[in-house]
């Protein structure tokens, strides 16, 4: 697993019911006696943490690094060498790089499979499938909705990754992003080419949002602008408020890939159409699934599962 | 190419790579490593052609190349000419044509992709309706034909 974009219709389906499986019951011993490797290139705790519970909730022991300042390749190890010795040792192994196409190396030269949990700018195909994942259970479908993304569409991968794999269900997208930050125009190429409806807009306010089943937040990062006069000017406009909410539709929800800093008001965290922490969650049922996946256990085996703990 | 011009600097048996645009002459000999070849090589450049003003052409004598070896050649020249020469004749007469894959021949652009952090060969698909584009298998950058940066031998 190292790009969402790889994966067909039917395969994303099939790892959202086994992500439902593996809510219903997350607790097994189904890979007692796996060793699972967490190698983190570059720390990321969120999605180490979730990984590392999905492993240990299914029985696998887990060993790695959460930090490449313990690692040889600070001594000038390559990253070949690095697998192939861990590779060694451990049954899977999941890996985060800060360098763009380090994973589909990675699963080229490794003996054992290789899940990719983000390289740099490139690809995070576990969010993705926990943000499908999300869609999937607040909309009940995941075919022809509108969807609505907003903040930084240019450097933002969750947000490329998710048209990747929407464009098999028919979505209209929505970008709204300041024009320094506005989706790519590789990425409206694609949506054109597999015909994907999209509309651009600079504005956010409660008009807008109103047509949204789902509103997908991002933060917009000072450190991606070359004018920062122009973040000045831009940076409250796409925070998200309280009375923006008044047209929503009742089934919207609101997912955010996290961490937030400001770009939703707290007072919004009780609010209904807040999903955001429940997403999260949902990233461990996913991350289950892929796991599982990647080390070739089914759908049905999981279905048919005798080790669940009760 | 008519048969005059081309007994001025006959060779018995070879390649003869004609319609190179002249600036284009020394990444066909990189791409070639024609600086390893012991037979006899002739390289024209900066001469007269009707259809590029100038061009380069070489000659490369008791040396026939692979399908493979040959079409990587037109990442940098689309529009080549390739002469395979047994006892003074052309046997065949082909154009090059642009691989779906390539392998260890260009440089990706991005100072953030793995292949350009780690000793190990590059690779690219072909990519793009007009087949102008190539992009790279690993991170997904997309670079345009004619900005395309060589590997340096």
């Amino acid at each position: 697993m190292v790009t969402i974009a790889d994966h067909s219709r039917e395969k994303i389906e099939y790892l959202i019911q086994m992500a439902q499986e593996f809510e219903k019951h997350p607790n097994r011993r189904l890979l007692e006696g796996r060793i699972v490797a967490t190698l983190f290139f570059e720390p990321s705790t969120r999605t180490r943490l979730s990984f590392e519970t999905a492993a240990n909730r299914l029985g696998a022991r887990v060993i790695g690094f959460a930090d490449p300042k313990v690692t040889s390749g600070t001594k000038g190890e390559t990253l070949k060498d690095t697998i192939m010795m861990v590779s060694n040792y451990a049954d899977i192994i999941v890996m985060r790089h800060f360098l763009e196409g380090a994973a589909r190396y990675a699963s080229e030269i490794a003996p054992v499979p290789i899940v990719n949990a983000g390289d740099g700018a490139n690809q995070h195909p576990s969010q993705t499938m926990l943000d499908l994942y999300s869609i999937y259970k607040t909309q009940s479908r995941l075919d022809d909705l509108d969807i609505f993304l907003v903040g930084d569409l240019k450097y933002g991968r969750t947000v490329h990754s998710m048209l990747n794999a929407m464009y098999h269900f028919h979505p209209t997208f929505h970008f709204i992003a300041p024009e320094e930050l506005a989706m790519p125009e590789m990425y409206k190429t694609f949506c054109r080419d597999h015909g994907i409806k999209y509309v651009e807009h600079t504005d956010f306010n409660a008009d807008v949002i109103s047509g949204a089943d789902i509103l997908y937040m991002t933060r917009v990062q000072r450190e991606r602008f070359t004018d920062l006069m122009e973040y000045e000017r831009v940076k409250d406009r796409y925070l998200l408020k309280l009375d923006m909410l008044s047209k929503a539709r009742p089934n919207m929800k609101i997912l955010h890939p996290l961490p937030r800093v400001n770009e939703i008001e707290y007072c919004i965290d009780e609010n209904p159409h807040a999903y955001y922490f429940e997403q999260a969650r949902n990233g461990l049922y996913a991350r289950q699934a892929l796991l599982c996946d990647a080390l070739g256990i089914s759908l049905e085996e999981v279905k048919n599962d005798k080790t669940i703990i009760p | 190419m008519n048969k005059k011009q081309l007994l001025v600097a006959a060779i018995e048996n070879g390649t003869v790579i004609d319609h190179i645009p002249a600036e284009k002459l020394f990444a066909v000999v990189n791409l070639l490593h024609l600086e390893q070849i012991t037979s006899a090589v002739t390289i024209g450049y900066n001469l007269q052609s009707q259809e590029l003003g100038t061009k380069s052409i070489i000659k490369i004598a008791d040396k026939f190349f692979t399908d493979e070896e040959l079409n990587q050649l037109a990442v940098v020249c689309p529009n080549l000419t390739l002469c395979i020469i047994r006892d003074y004749e052309i046997v065949e007469k082909r154009t090059v044509d642009l691989p779906n894959e390539l392998f260890g021949i260009v440089k990706c652009t991005n100072p953030k992709c793995i292949t350009n952090n780690e000793p190990m060969r590059t690779h690219f698909h072909v990519h793009g309706p007009q087949r102008n584009a190539l992009k790279c298998h690993y991170c997904n950058t997309v670079i345009s034909l004619d900005g395309v940066q060589l590997i340096k031998p």
